[in-house]
């Protein structure tokens, strides 16, 4: 398919552009909500919630008899809820830890939620179509008025987490001092936990509750690499989520038998990988030129001083030494020839003759100033 | 009872007490969320093996799947070591995207094939017992329980060679590495069996019960010890009493087996997690409440003692001052010179409190325990 067809769709096709709108919001809405999950070290929470949530959406069928989105939301919710306060006491009032909580909370309320949906299955009145889809996610069922929902719910959760920026800011870096400053901070732990449980909950039909948890930590974790900022964070965050959907829904609709959560989560992951190498000052591949460079620029000092060492040896110190000793004296033989090279470059060493080096005047007093610089620091 | 009804429950049984021992070392070495990791990437293993041998049932399969388990810890080891995510992220990022490739591929390649993802999570133990192994034209069981009970006494011989090394490393990785024992060793030789046992036993009972398994029953029993071989012996108990238990919850409902099993093992954990003995909600609420009566009674006897034979002491031993002095609320007030005169330490003497000889010397001996 070519991509004007594809575009075409994307604005005109019912299916597609609900499927692309809804992956949208739930990139949206994780995205950003998940940044303070990752900054608070509770990456793996969205998991044990979104598996949590299964017996509720399963006990809000059972109980009204109704498929629509925003009922199913809601016990989701309530569940999720429910298995995050478990995990909260059981760690606050136990020796156990967060994640045997984590897991115990996450198997337990899965296997329940199980056991609800085969009793479901097995009624003769209702069938259950509708609910198993968000063991995994089926983006295609998505309706329009599915999206309004989430759209509706995710900017109510965008919105609370923006009038509580700051106070939400001191709970994910120093909850200890936002206690001091008299913030309730008992109160915003809820308050954020909620709306992260909201979050997941808007995403389980769209990607399912077993993958429902890399949409938390995936785009968080890839906005963290290119800043410092939570600002900068939260919106690159969301937009890494967006960016997932859109594409993990044009190619699921484009490719066939392509599940669009399953790709979504791909195309997420693949964004955390350039992130993790390219990202400036952090990222892998800058952390390794600046490993080169350094090492780079250390060797030339140390050819620097060498020479200055052997130099103050002799009456002159712009006495002339055999290449072969400076290797000798250096970590890294091969890197000499072009350290003296970036040296001669600089004005520093001359060579005298072929395998001869010695230090200028300007040579002498650099490495006479670095040698002051760092007895200086020490 | 029929014979399939008590296969089902001698498979569960062996599958319990199989994943009850490698869980005990991830509950104390707070690696529980690597199960779920593990359970759910092992499904790429599956498939990729699945690619390569083109047999549904080979046991390459498991080891296809096992290796993927260590992929996933390897992976996330990997992750780890870049410092650029922090704490649990890394697992978060790991197997979400083995577990995707997984299904893709299933979805896109193997989708004819009876390659079953519900059945990788759910499992179906209903099914189990009709999956025989037949040996030279004899039927001599369910092939799962053999399965599983390899793995079992795989899982018992390595943590009894090891027992020692797997302790310190538990207790103490910095003694464990003086010592000569190879950190990285142990948590790689352990990762495999959680990821051997984790592949054998999800083909049985489906990702989720696997982890309920591991996790559960090494949880609560964490709250019943603090000696690891007790540890794993009360695990081991309570993951084959959630096995039957859910088993029958399981009929009584007409619901999925291991869904019921995982239920069970959460009751089973909330009975522990309210009433054990010392670590239970319960006594915990008890001890405090009694640390608080002791602590009172204390504060109590030494403000009479300090204040005997000194000029104020008839208006500091009256009932009504200890709302003031001591900044009781005159019904706790009430309360502790109830609790006091209970236990011997005052005499209530119309509106005043007199120590007894016995209360002057709890006193004493209070001050000096502090």
């Amino acid at each position: 398919m070519d991509l004007f067809a594809l575009l075409n769709d994307l604005f005109f096709d019912y299916t597609l552009r609900t499927v692309a709108l809804g992956s949208a919001v739930l990139g949206i809405v994780s995205g950003a909500l998940g940044s303070y999950a990752v900054l608070r070290k509770q990456s793996l929470l969205g998991d044990a919630i979104s598996h949590a949530a299964l017996p509720g959406i399963a006990i809000a069928f059972l109980l009204t008899g109704s498929k629509q989105t925003l009922v199913l939301i809601l016990g989701a919710a309530i569940a999720g809820w429910i298995g995050t306060l478990f995990v909260m006491s059981i760690v606050r009032t136990t020796r156990i830890k967060f994640d045997s909580a984590l897991g115990l909370v996450l198997s337990v309320f899965f296997g329940f939620g199980l056991v609800l949906l085969t009793i479901i299955q097995k009624r003769p009145d209702a069938t259950q179509a509708g609910l198993d889809k968000f063991l995994f996610g089926q983006a295609a069922a998505l309706l329009e008025r599915d999206v309004i929902t989430m759209g509706i719910l995710g900017a109510i959760a965008i919105l609370i987490t923006m009038v509580f920026w700051k106070e939400f800011k001191l709970l994910s870096f120093d909850p200890d001092f936002g206690a001091t400053l008299g913030f309730p901070m008992k109160f915003l732990d809820i308050l954020l936990t909620t709306l992260i449980v909201l979050a997941i909950v808007l995403g389980l039909q769209t990607v399912g509750v077993v993958l429902m948890s890399a949409m938390i930590v995936a785009p968080a974790a890839a906005a963290r690499q290119w800043t410092d900022h939570l600002g900068t964070m939260v919106i690159l965050s969301s937009l890494f989520g967006a960016l997932a959907g859109i594409v993990g829904a044009l190619l699921s609709s484009s490719i066939p038998r392509l599940p669009t959560g399953p790709t979504i989560v791909l195309c997420i992951s693949t964004i955390v990988v350039v992130s993790l190498f390219l990202a400036p000052r952090r990222g892998l591949l800058w952390n390794w030129l600046r490993d080169r460079r350094n090492r780079g620029r250390l060797h030339v000092e140390a050819i620097l001083e060498g020479l200055y060492s052997l130099a103050s040896s002799h009456e002159n110190p712009e006495h002339a030494h055999s290449i072969a000793v400076l290797r000798l004296m250096s970590s890294e033989k091969a890197g000499v020839d072009k350290s003296l090279r970036k040296l001669e470059d600089r004005g520093l060493v001359r060579s005298v003759n072929s395998d001869k080096w010695a230090l200028t005047k300007a040579g002498v007093l650099e490495a006479q100033n670095k040698i002051k610089m760092r007895e200086g620091a020490n | 009872m029929t014979s399939e009804q008590f296969e089902i429950q001698l498979i569960a049984s062996v599958v319990a007490a199989a994943c009850a021992i490698p869980g005990v070392f991830l509950v104390l070495r707070r690696m529980a969320m690597m199960s779920d990791a593990i359970s759910h990437a092992i499904l790429l293993g599956i498939v990729l093996a699945f690619f390569v041998i083109r047999d549904i049932s080979s046991p390459i399969l498991i080891i296809g799947a096992a290796l993927s388990g260590v992929l996933t810890v390897s992976l996330v080891e990997l992750l780890n070591k870049t410092r650029l995510v922090k704490g649990d992220a890394a697992i978060g990022l790991v197997f979400p995207v083995l577990f995707s490739i997984g299904v893709i591929l299933i979805a896109h390649y193997a989708w004819n094939v009876h390659l079953d993802i519900d059945a990788v999570i759910l499992g179906e133990l209903a099914f189990a017992p009709f999956d025989r192994l037949v040996l030279f034209g004899h039927d001599i069981g369910p092939k799962s329980l053999f399965v599983m009970g390899t793995i079992l006494i795989l899982n018992l011989v390595f943590i009894s060679l090891f027992y020692k090394e797997l302790k310190i490393a538990t207790f103490d990785a910095g003694l464990a590495a003086a010592l000569g024992f190879s950190p990285g060793l142990i948590h790689y030789g352990l990762m495999s069996l959680v990821s051997v046992t984790a592949v054998s036993a999800f083909d049985a009972v489906g990702s989720i019960l696997v982890v309920a398994l591991m996790i559960a029953p090494a949880a609560a029993a964490y709250l019943l010890t603090d000696d690891l071989t007790k540890m794993i012996v009360i695990s081991v108990v309570l993951g084959i009493i959630s096995s039957i238990s859910g088993f029958w919850l399981a009929i009584f409902l007409d619901a999925n087996i291991a869904g019921a099993m995982a239920t069970m093992a959460g009751v089973l954990f909330i009975i522990v997690f309210f009433f054990a003995p010392e670590r239970g909600i319960i006594a915990i609420a008890r001890r405090r409440s009694h640390q608080r009566w002791e602590f009172a009674g204390k504060m109590l006897a030494i403000h009479l003692l300090n204040h005997e034979g000194t000029a104020d002491e008839e208006h500091e031993s009256q009932i009504e001052h200890l709302e003031h002095n001591l900044r009781w609320k005159e019904n706790f007030a009430m309360r502790v010179v109830n609790y006091s005169a209970n236990n011997g330490f005052l005499l209530v003497n119309g509106n005043r409190l007199v120590l007894t000889s016995q209360g002057r010397e709890y006193a004493k001996e209070s001050i000096l325990d502090d």
